[in-house]
């Protein structure tokens, strides 16, 4: 303690403002927004393992790759692979969804935009938060939210795999906009990717003599100048994602049909 | 509101007053040599003034240049103070600012560095080598975070081995010392008052170190902030200390005229170093028109030279905009007198004609953001008006050099409240260093005192008593609005004790604060004791007065323009005043009386440091005759 | 160009008080700070207020305008409207002392706890060397003017008091995650970051940065990343078997 005072019990109080907050500006737009984004998000996201039509060649939709099952038609396999065999009937999307599901759910953007959209805690800045009680991310689950470099190995995978699908689809149909979307889908998915806080971190961000590792300050360099692009990323691949997921199975269903689709 | 409630007593070796650059070096210092140390702060720990400093602390270290040493260093400093610098302090200064400066870094500070891992250094004017330690344009944080986080770590010592961190070193942080105390000759104790609850508070102390910075709010347009109000200025001299070279302020040329919330916030030099050009309502670049005939063959005399300057240094001129300080302060000064001010009484600065956006954002990346957050002008696409502000004041306690004693047994002061080290000028990044050298001194030298003290001197209850009745006076007295008296100060002293000065208006002004003292004298404030500005403001009233007081007689008395202190009816510089000191004393406490002292000549080794034809526009010829003799 | 504002601010001393209403003059150009300089001087003398620079470096003049937290300094009229009536109160999350005062002494208990600077023995100084990059994560967490709003709005002390004594906010987690980048310092930081600091009370919803008027980049920069160290330390297995077999430190 630098300061002591006399006490004076009185004036140890904070000042008694009985309103949650006296923003007058509408703080409540962006949780708000969040939250409707996020839920038509999660909505979209079980539809999509529920529904079947994950496939037409060369286009195989992004939740349902990798594709491991035997029950998966032969061209949307992974490099032709099943090596889950054909004990498993359910949606494939549902083996593979938890690594990038895990990956967003940790993520240190995603879980400010839920924590204060959801679990209003806070709302908004300066806003009063409806809880009696808080420990944060000091205890389970959420201290869970530490595992999130786990994720970020899984996510680097599933990144490759859509990129693969995307050049697959450029290579054999370069004319339809459907390998088009899926591309730019994938070039955003491995850019939200590498902009993870965690990969910052592996990268150089736990040493703390970068001039001792010129080539790993250089790619945290890199990878710093895209983390502070980590939000618009994150939405922007999740808008992405589920854009070129709802067109390949638009095509697959033969609802959008024409000539370049 | 109760009347009397129990003053609190504490007992220390030594109480330092500020807590800026020089208050925690001495608090450090005499906590290093095992002395129980009170920090005494008027605003919260670590908000001091010390955090508006900027471009660096100049310090030998010859990081960049290695031709660089305290003799280098010493003659700059010398030169900028137009040799009227104690030239003890000076050389003390040159030679100690390096360890300084590196024992900070040791204590966790992070400056700039050089591609081989040192601290880097920069250029700054007067100094002949780079030479600033610096960190961006933020050094003062730099520095008073470190030392802030120093005596952190020595109270966590403290709380290691004594289980109380408070034990030897406390921070007594929004608490005004209002008197010092004294038994016989000798400092007893101060006295003073928490902001906080409007208590009081005694400390029974043998020694008291001085560091609470400058006077510029007893100026309308200043850079310095609401703390500066003189106390410690006041305080020597109401405890029977000596002032010096109270004539001397430094007017920093570019201050920020506009918006008003912002008057006299700096404008750093080097917007003009990189291109800005100065120009009037007009639109003439009015810089050319004021080159002084000692400057003639050094600065450029058309634009197209000047321009030119800026990519080829070596066979032009620099343009006139780079004059010195205080000749540029006074070019702006006049130029708006003539009523070819900009709108809001400045003059124009611009650099947005003169580099692309991206240049500027690029070099001056603070001053951009500076004036888009407080003036929202885009100095990219607009110019900004300036002006001369009130920024640094040369004079201050007479002390010993070595040990920062005043000429009161027990008293000691460091940093701007000290008087001598930079004679009449200052030049920039010689007070960041200045703090940490005499800070250290004078804490060392408070230590010192108190253990050749023979018995602990003590406080006069008759003291106390009115100590307190001096500082409760204004509460609740129903008298004048504080906030009048001031505004009526900083007027007078801006405009007749400014940067020009004549014989009739300093009369003139002597005059008004003569009354104003009478006023200040009835002042009321309103109100309870908690926490309450306008009583706060009424007794830092009485300091600010006499300091003023100081200020304007030492200037009538001075008739020659040096430095910081330019008289208009005696225009040039007089190698006879050079000699000579103006001290001032209060005998009574209420009026100032100012005298002639005369300054010790140079010791033989420093003195051949110059060449002879340098030193002969500054000595008589007596003293060359002198210089003649020593340097065969 | 000037016009009359209506202003309520917050008065009171203790806990108890209100918000009072006032009209005043406004001139271009003036910020908030200057509109409560000008309540003092013609309305109401004993308005308290903190405030030093008034150039947004010392960060003294913390307080809540229309409910943001906000340096007065800094917050220029020409932001409102002319009819906007705006409300200043003073932080919500320290004690009030009187009006926009508050008593900040939490942060300075806070600033004790955390280890000093801990260099390696035998470096003297002036035998230090370091590179600029090496430097540059710790020097932004140092252009802090501890104005304290980060601790102010971070909602895990400003709703819930209790957790005070656990959790020394945003500043704080900043100064040790400054430490531990520090190229010289020796000291063994993250356990504690967790355990004694209260790193895990942060859900990173970066209010702090929010309102960080130096624009210090607090979640991205010091928390996120003293997290990630943490998660080395603690929850990490492989980075755990990682350091036993090759015997290296995070350091």
């Amino acid at each position: 303690m630098t300061q002591t005072t006399p006490d004076a019990p009185v004036r140890r109080q904070r000042a008694q403002i009985k309103v949650r907050t006296l923003r007058t500006d509408r703080w409540w737009i962006a949780p708000l927004l969040t939250f409707l984004a996020l839920t038509a998000f999660l909505v979209y996201g079980v539809w999509a393992i529920l529904d079947g039509s994950y496939f037409i060649d060369p286009y195989i939709a992004p939740f349902s790759s990798p594709c491991l099952s035997t029950s998966c038609v032969e061209g949307a396999r992974l490099f032709g692979w099943a090596p889950i065999g054909d004990w498993y009937t359910l949606p494939p999307g549902l083996l593979i969804l938890g690594l990038p599901g895990g990956f967003r759910l940790t993520c240190y953007y995603y879980r400010k935009s839920y924590y204060r959209s959801f679990w209003l805690s806070p709302p908004a800045c300066a806003v009063q938060e409806p809880h009696g009680k808080y420990t944060g991310e000091t205890r389970f689950p959420l201290i869970m939210q530490n595992i999130h470099r786990y994720f970020f190995y899984a996510a680097i995978l599933i990144g490759a795999i859509l990129s693969y699908d995307a050049i697959l689809a450029m290579v054999h149909k370069p004319q339809g906009l459907g390998s088009w979307i899926l591309l730019v889908n994938a070039v955003l998915i491995v850019a939200y990717t590498l902009s993870c806080h965690s990969c910052r971190h592996i990268t150089a961000g736990r040493l703390n003599h970068f001039s001792k590792h010129p080539l790993r300050y250089k790619a945290w360099t890199f990878v710093s100048k895209l983390n502070a692009k980590h939000q618009p990323l994150a939405w922007a691949s999740m808008f992405s994602v589920m854009g070129a997921d709802l067109y390949v199975r638009l095509v697959a269903k033969g609802i959008i049909a024409f000539p370049f689709a | 509101m109760e009347n009397s409630p129990n003053t609190e007593r504490h007992e220390y070796d030594v109480v330092v007053i500020g807590a800026g650059g020089a208050g925690l070096r001495a608090a450090i210092e005499a906590r290093q040599q095992g002395k129980r140390t009170a920090i005494v702060c008027k605003s919260l720990f670590g908000k001091a003034h010390t955090v508006m400093a900027e471009g660096g602390a100049a310090a030998a270290m010859g990081n960049v240049n290695s031709d660089d040493n305290w003799m280098v260093h010493f003659r700059d400093t010398m030169r900028g103070g137009k040799f009227l610098n104690n030239w003890r302090m000076a050389e003390l200064h040159a030679k100690e600012a390096p360890d300084r400066v590196w024992e900070l870094e040791a204590w966790g500070a992070l400056f700039d560095r050089t591609k081989d891992g040192k601290i880097s250094q920069r250029n700054f004017g007067g100094h002949e080598y780079p030479r600033l330690a610096h960190v961006g344009d933020r050094t003062g944080l730099e520095l008073i975070r470190t030392l802030q986080q120093r005596v952190v770590a020595l109270q966590q010592e403290d709380q290691e081995t004594h289980g109380d961190p408070e034990a030897f070193i406390k921070v007594f942080a929004e608490c005004t010392v209002t008197r010092l105390l004294k038994d016989g000759d000798a400092i007893s104790g101060a006295f003073g008052y928490w902001r906080e609850t409007g208590n009081f508070i005694l400390f029974d102390a043998p020694a008291v170190v001085l560091a609470t910075g400058g006077i510029g709010k007893s100026y309308v347009v200043t850079s310095n902030s609401w703390e500066y109000t003189g106390d410690g200025h006041a305080l020597a001299l109401l405890a029977g200390a000596k002032l010096i070279n109270m004539e001397f302020i430094q007017f920093h040329p570019t201050g920020m005229v506009w918006p008003p919330s912002v008057r006299g916030i700096l404008v750093t030099e080097s917007v003009r170093g990189d291109g800005g050009v100065l120009r009037n309502s007009k639109g003439e670049r009015f810089m050319f028109d004021y080159i002084p005939d000692v400057f003639k063959d050094k600065y450029a005399t058309t634009e197209e030279e000047g321009d030119r300057w800026y990519t080829d240094q070596a066979n032009n001129r620099r343009p006139p905009e780079l004059l010195p300080r205080d000749e540029v302060a006074r070019a702006i000064n006049a130029e708006v007198k003539a009523g070819r001010g900009s709108p809001q009484g400045g003059v124009f600065l611009d650099v947005s004609s003169r580099l692309p956006a991206e240049e500027i954002k690029r070099r001056l990346p603070s001053m951009h953001h500076q004036f888009k957050e407080l003036a929202d002008v885009d100095i990219t696409t607009e110019p900004m008006q300036v002006g001369p502000t009130c920024h640094y004041i040369m004079g201050g306690v007479e002390v010993d050099a070595d040990t920062g004693a005043a000429a009161v047994p027990g008293l000691f002061a460091a940093g701007e409240v000290s008087g001598g080290m930079h004679g009449s000028n200052r030049l920039g990044g010689n007070s960041l260093s200045d703090l940490l050298v005499f800070g250290r001194r004078a804490g060392g030298g408070a230590a010192a005192y108190v253990d050749g003290l023979a018995a602990r001197p003590a406080v006069s209850p008759e003291l106390v008593e009115e100590a307190r009745a001096e500082a409760i006076a204004p509460l609740g007295r129903g008298g004048e609005n504080p906030y009048e008296v001031h505004h009526e100060l900083q007027r007078t002293m801006n405009e007749l004790v400014g940067i020009i000065r004549k014989a009739e208006e300093v009369a003139e002004a002597m005059e008004v604060v003569e009354k104003l003292k009478e006023r200040v004298r009835l002042v009321g404030a309103a109100g309870s004791r908690i926490y309450n500005p306008g009583w706060h403001l009424a007794i830092d009233l009485r300091n600010m007065v006499l300091v003023s007081e100081c200020v304007a007689k030492a200037a009538l008395k001075r008739e020659e323009s040096r430095g910081g202190h330019t008289r208009d009816d005696f225009p040039g510089m007089n190698p006879a005043w050079r000699r000579k000191l103006l001290v001032c004393s209060t005998g009574d406490g209420a009026s100032v009386t100012v005298e002639e002292q005369e300054q010790p000549p140079m010791r033989d080794d420093l003195i051949v440091l110059f060449e002879r034809d340098e030193l002969s526009k500054y000595l008589t010829d007596e003293e060359m005759t002198e210089f003649d003799g020593i340097s065969k | 160009m000037s016009y009359k504002a209506k202003f309520k601010v917050w008065r009171g001393e203790g806990g108890e008080g209100k918000l009072e209403d006032f009209t005043v003059e406004v001139n271009e150009g003036e910020v908030v700070l200057d509109i409560i300089h000008r309540l003092q001087a013609t309305q109401a003398p004993d308005l308290a207020v903190r405030w030093n620079c008034k150039a947004g470096k010392c960060g003294s003049c913390s307080m809540e305008i229309n409910g943001k937290p906000r340096l007065g300094c800094m917050t220029r009229m020409s932001t409102f409207t002319e009819e906007e009536t705006i409300t200043v109160t003073p932080m919500r999350t320290f004690p009030v002392i009187k009006d926009l005062v508050t008593d900040v002494s939490f942060n300075y208990q806070k600033a004790m706890e955390i280890p000093s600077f801990t260099p390696p023995a035998g470096v003297r100084p002036g035998e230090y060397r370091m590179q600029q990059v090496d430097v540059e994560r710790s020097q932004e967490f140092r252009k802090c003017i501890e104005c304290f709003m980060c601790n102010n709005v971070c909602h895990v002390i400003r709703d819930h008091e209790e957790n005070k004594t656990a959790f020394a906010g945003p500043r704080f987690l900043m100064r040790i995650a400054e430490l531990d980048m520090h190229p010289y310092d020796v000291a063994d930081r993250q356990e504690a970051a967790q355990e004694e600091h209260g790193l895990g009370h942060c859900n990173i919803t970066k209010c702090c940065t929010e309102v960080c008027p130096e624009h210090i980049k607090i979640t991205d920069n010091a928390l996120i990343p003293m997290k990630e160290r943490v998660a080395d330390r603690k929850y990490d297995p492989l980075v755990w078997l990682g350091n036993k077999i090759f015997k290296r430190s995070s350091k």
